[in-house]
Parts: C-alpha cells; structure tokens; sequence
C-alpha cells in the first residue's frame, strides 16, 4: 500500500491509477476464484461439511448411537405427521436413533475415508508418475505396466473380495481403497511430468548441476501441483463413494457406526413406507460428492483457464 | 499395423500373466486356506488330508502353474460351494451380465453423444451449460443410491417397472439406466471436447465454405473423427461398468455375474471369487487391445508413433 502512495504523489493520480489498476497475476487468479461459482459453491458447501464434522460431538442434538425402540421411526419434521417433532428434525431409524445426529457423526467417517485414501492414492500415484514421466525409457515402460495392470483389475469387485478375506475395519478399507485407486494420480502426473520436464528451466537446472531430488522437488513438483489437486479432489470423490457402496453393501464400515453408505442400506428395507430413510443420507453424500467435483472443477478453471474445454 | 498389433498383444499377454498371478494370489490373503477351508472343527489330520487333495502342500510356484494350466483349459476349478464346475457357473451367468453391460453402454452413448455433439455446436449457450449440469450431477449420483430411488418412483411409486429378477427385458431399463448413467459424463465430456476442436479445423471451414450443408458438415466430416477416442473410452467403460456390476446386479436380484460374485465373497467361495476377478480382467484386457487396434486402424497416427 505504502507503494502505491508513493507514486501518487510524485508521478500524479493518472499514472497510478493505472498502475494500481493493472491487476498481478495473483490477484487475477484471485479474482477469477471468486467470481467462479462453482468453485466458490463447492468451496463454501465443503467447509461446512468439514465444520460439521470437526464439530460434530458438539453440535449432535442426541447420541448418535442410543437405541430407543418407544420412539422409532418418527419422520421428519416436514412431513405431516403426529409424531413429527422438532426434538429430531430428520427423524429416527428403526432402532430409533436420531437421525440428525447419526448424519452428523456420518460426514466424519466419510471425511476421514476420503481423504486418507486419497492421500495414500496420491503418495503412490504422484511417485511413480512423476518417476515415470521424468525417467522415462525403461521406468517409463515398467510403470506403464504397472498402470494397465491395475486398470484390468475391477476395483468394487477386488476391494469386496479383499475387505472379506482379511476383515473389515475402517483401517482396513482405507487402505485397501488408498492401494487400488492411484491410477489416475499416476496417469495424470506422468503426462503433466514429461510435459514439465522437457521445459527450460528444468534443462538449466540440470546444467548448473542439481541433484534429481532437488528438480524434482524443486523445479518439478511445484509446476504441476495443480494438475495433482485436481486428480486429488477427484480421487477423494472417489473414495468415498466406494466406501459408500462397500457400506452400503455391509463389506465397509460396520455398524452400528452412522457410515452414509451404511444408513441406506438399513433404510433400505424401510424404503417403501419411510423413503426419507433412504433419501436423507443420499442426499447429503450427493451434496459432498457434488461440492468437492465442482471445488476440483473450479480450481481446474481457475489455475489453468486455458484447459477448460 | 502388424508390428504394432503385435506389440499391443504381448503387452496385453503380460499383462494377463500379472493379473492370474495376482487373482491366484488372492487364497493367501486370509492366511492358510487348508484351514480356513476345513472349517473350526476340523483336526490336525483332517487339515493334512486337505492340503494333500488340493495340493496346498506343493510348493507355491508349482500351485500357480498348476492352476493357470487349468484356467488355460477353461477349468476354473471347483466350487467347494455350489459343488459344481466354476467355469461352467460363470458361462451361465456371463451373458446376463454382458446383456446388462451392453444396454447400459447403449444408453450411455445414446445419451451422451447427442448432448456432447449439442453443446459443441452452441458452447457456452444454455444447451452447452444444461449438459454440462447432466454431466456435474452423473458424477456426484452415486449409482446404488440411484437405483434406489429409481426403484421407489418407477417400481413402488407408479408400478411402471418390475424392481426384481432378470426375466424380461422390461427388468433391464432400470438397472441400465443406473448403471450408464454413471459413465454419460466422461463420454459426453469427451464428444464435446473432440466436437470443439474439430468444428474449428480448416477442413471443416473449407467444407463449410463450398456450401455443404451443416447437418452433412456435423455428421459426415467431424463427428466421423471427434468419435475416434470415444470409441476406446467407451470400450474401456464397458470394462469398469462389467466390474461395476456387482452393485446393480445386487440391488435388482439380476441372476448374473455381478451377484454371484457377491454370493461368492459372502460364503467365501474362493475358487468362485479368483474365477470371477480372472474373468473380468481378461474382458477388460481383451477389450482396451480391441479398442486400441480400432484406434490405430482409424487413426493412422497412432501405428506410427
């Protein structure tokens, strides 16, 4: 600020004006941010759901685990119905637990799921990748194997088979999804990496001398970190609806824990005269799903507006 | 061509070699499968005699070769289960799965393709930001929450479709439509890519410009060559959505692949399991090598490089 005031007052309000005016790339960037709707949207809608679940424990009306058969059952407060009360606005389930709470503590698991398997995903993806991309040759080839091999794998199929021959834990699943889905980390960073790597700089920095370690994580890593929160906003997507469809086919997270995957399929069998049972905890992953694509969309937009189509 | 088919082909053989390796691999996840297979009561002796009929006590290489040879024969085992043939289970499951597949791509493209074509030919219109939407919410629609719902509104609701079974083609539209849906954003995202960049070439300005009328510009000359990498991405979806099967299948009691798989894993019917995962990778081999050779063959680019 001290700067511009400065050239007000010896170059004239005109001239700074228009040097104030002309925006730096940062601010241009930051300008598209937040006139990005998607981006903001999802951005907005994703925090939230991450403030509810750092908050969970102090925001749940009730215990999202006590079972009272006297009160199960009791629909929403919107529907028009005696038993409707604002005590459990989203109702209870057939155990009669409410089912607020339950949706609260559920965004936690699906969080934690999520992002630890894309961060165990992108570890493994992102290295191999980017070796694969900057080695080229044999590692190249070697690693493009390795790719196809797992694409050839079906992933519901391998994580199911696998969660039921060692056991299921919330440990275990995370693991099992971070092993399975860093093909697309390493598919993208591999592209992204020989795109980089044949750049200027990098040949500088191989003739002043650097260490490989030092390009790669000083010259490399930091021009296509884009490209990686991208893939990681899709592959934490990812995650999570696989851990929903593992849940929702009993092979995940096991109850009583409130894993939206889970709530769907005990509503399941409630479908037909309680819907809600059903549509309340898919909805709120369609909510999470949709927020952290468009936060990826958008960030796509606004680092690389070039790529947009 | 030949040289690069041939190449193709010894990277898909490979390939296939690492996924029987890892599928074979599979009975070691849960520890000694003699054991496990004997069940709680069973004595030392009774676990002896096991591992001695399914050669448990061989080494492990020579189980492996042992077991690929029969997979090569089409023995795919015994099903300590279901007390019959694995191979001959799964070959009268397969085609509904592959019925199921094929109408779930069928409409996939069919919704797909138009749209994409759509919102390349008006971008940044409402057309273009409609299939966008279609395409933003397909993504974030997890598919067994779909087919649930679909079940409630067209099976309970208004009774317009059979929720169960497999028996008519009227129990397939739902399940295909869930099943599809899922992959419409990638093949309409990559028709409306393709479409953009070819509309803006010079031999469709030239086309345009000796007067051939739009619809035969649109269709004859630059769908013809934005359909090209939709043709492997849609071989390459045909594989996940056989994989992803299992879900759906469940869900609707479709008699196929999918839900044996699923009744496999619950009894743990390993031989089944290892058959099911074999089975589904080679379609998934089988069909990127289709897809990349249509490719090549379409693309003369591509045998070159």
């Amino acid at each position: 600020m001290s700067e511009t005031a400065d050239n007000k007052s010896v170059q004239g309000p005109e001239i700074a004006e228009r040097i104030f005016d002309e925006p730096s790339p940062g601010e241009r960037a930051r300008k598209r941010m937040f006139s990005h709707f998607g981006f903001m949207f999802g951005a907005g809608v994703l925090l939230a759901i991450i403030a509810i679940a750092f908050l969970a424990p102090l925001i749940s009306p009730h215990d999202p685990y006590d079972q009272q058969l006297a009160r199960k059952l009791i629909p929403p407060v919107w529907h028009d119905h005696a038993k409707a009360t604002w005590e459990f606005p989203l109702g209870t389930d057939q155990f009669g637990r409410d089912y607020l709470s339950r949706l609260i503590h559920g965004s936690q698991i699906s969080l934690l799921i999520g992002f630890a398997a894309m961060l165990i995903s992108g570890v493994i993806g992102t290295a191999i990748g980017v070796a694969a991309g900057y080695f080229g040759g044999r590692v190249d080839m070697v690693v493009n194997f390795v790719i196809t091999t797992r694409l050839s794998l079906p992933v519901v199929l391998v994580a199911l088979a696998v969660v039921s021959l060692v056991g299921n834990s919330l440990t275990i699943v995370i693991w099992v999804l971070g092993l399975l889905i860093w093909d697309r980390f390493a598919v993208v960073m591999r592209s992204t990496t020989q795109q980089v790597r044949n750049l200027d700089y990098v040949a500088a920095a191989q003739a002043i001398g650097c260490s490989t370690t030092r390009i790669i994580f000083a010259e490399i890593m930091p021009n296509i970190v884009n490209n990686l929160i991208v893939v990681a906003t899709i592959e934490m997507a990812h995650a999570i609806i696989l851990e929903a469809a593992l849940s929702f086919l009993g092979l995940g997270v096991q109850p009583p824990a409130p894993s939206w995957g889970l709530m769907i399929a005990e509503g399941k069998n409630h479908m037909l005269f309680d819907p809600w049972l059903v549509g309340i905890p898919g909805t709120a992953l369609f909510i999470l799903i949709l927020s952290i694509n468009l936060l990826g969309d958008g960030i796509r937009d606004v680092t690389a507006p070039e790529n947009r189509n | 061509m030949l040289i690069y088919a041939l190449k193709r082909l010894s990277i898909a053989l490979l390939v296939a070699i690492t996924v029987s390796l890892i599928t074979f691999s599979m009975i070691y996840l849960s520890g000694d499968p003699a054991i496990a297979l004997a069940g709680e009561t069973a004595t030392q002796q009774d676990i002896e005699n096991i591992r001695k009929v399914y050669g448990y006590d061989q080494p492990i290489i020579v189980q492996y070769l042992t077991w690929l040879g029969h997979a090569l024969q089409g023995d795919l085992g015994h099903s300590h289960y279901l007390k019959s043939e694995v191979s001959e289970v799964i070959f009268e499951r397969l085609p509904v799965t592959m019925t199921l597949g094929a109408c779930s791509l069928g409409f996939a493209l069919a919704l797909s393709i138009p749209l994409g074509v759509l919102a390349a030919m008006r971008p940044n219109t409402l057309v273009d930001r409609f299939a966008l939407t279609v395409a933003v919410i397909g993504q974030a629609l997890p598919s067994f929450w779909f087919a649930l719902i679909m079940i409630f509104f067209f099976g309970v609701a208004l009774r317009w479709l059979p929720i169960t079974g497999s028996g008519s083609w009227m129990n397939f539209i739902m399940p295909s439509i869930a099943l599809g849906y899922y992959v419409t954003p990638a093949v309409m995202r990559l028709t409306r890519a393709g479409m953009i960049e070819v509309l803006s070439s010079d031999y469709i300005r030239t086309a345009r410009a000796k007067g051939l009328r739009p619809m035969v510009v649109l269709f004859k000359h630059a769908l013809r060559n934005a359909i090209i990498p939709v043709v492997s991405l849609a071989a390459v979806q045909f594989g996940f959505m056989l994989g992803g099967s299992i879900v759906i299948e469940t869900i609707f009691a479709i008699n196929g692949l999918g839900q044996l798989a699923w009744e496999s894993i619950l009894r743990a019917d390993l031989p089944m399991m290892q058959a099911i995962v074999l089975v589904l990778s080679c379609f998934y081999i089988v069909l990127t090598f289709l897809a990349d050779l249509l490719n090549a063959f379409l693309d003369p680019r591509i045998r070159v490089s």
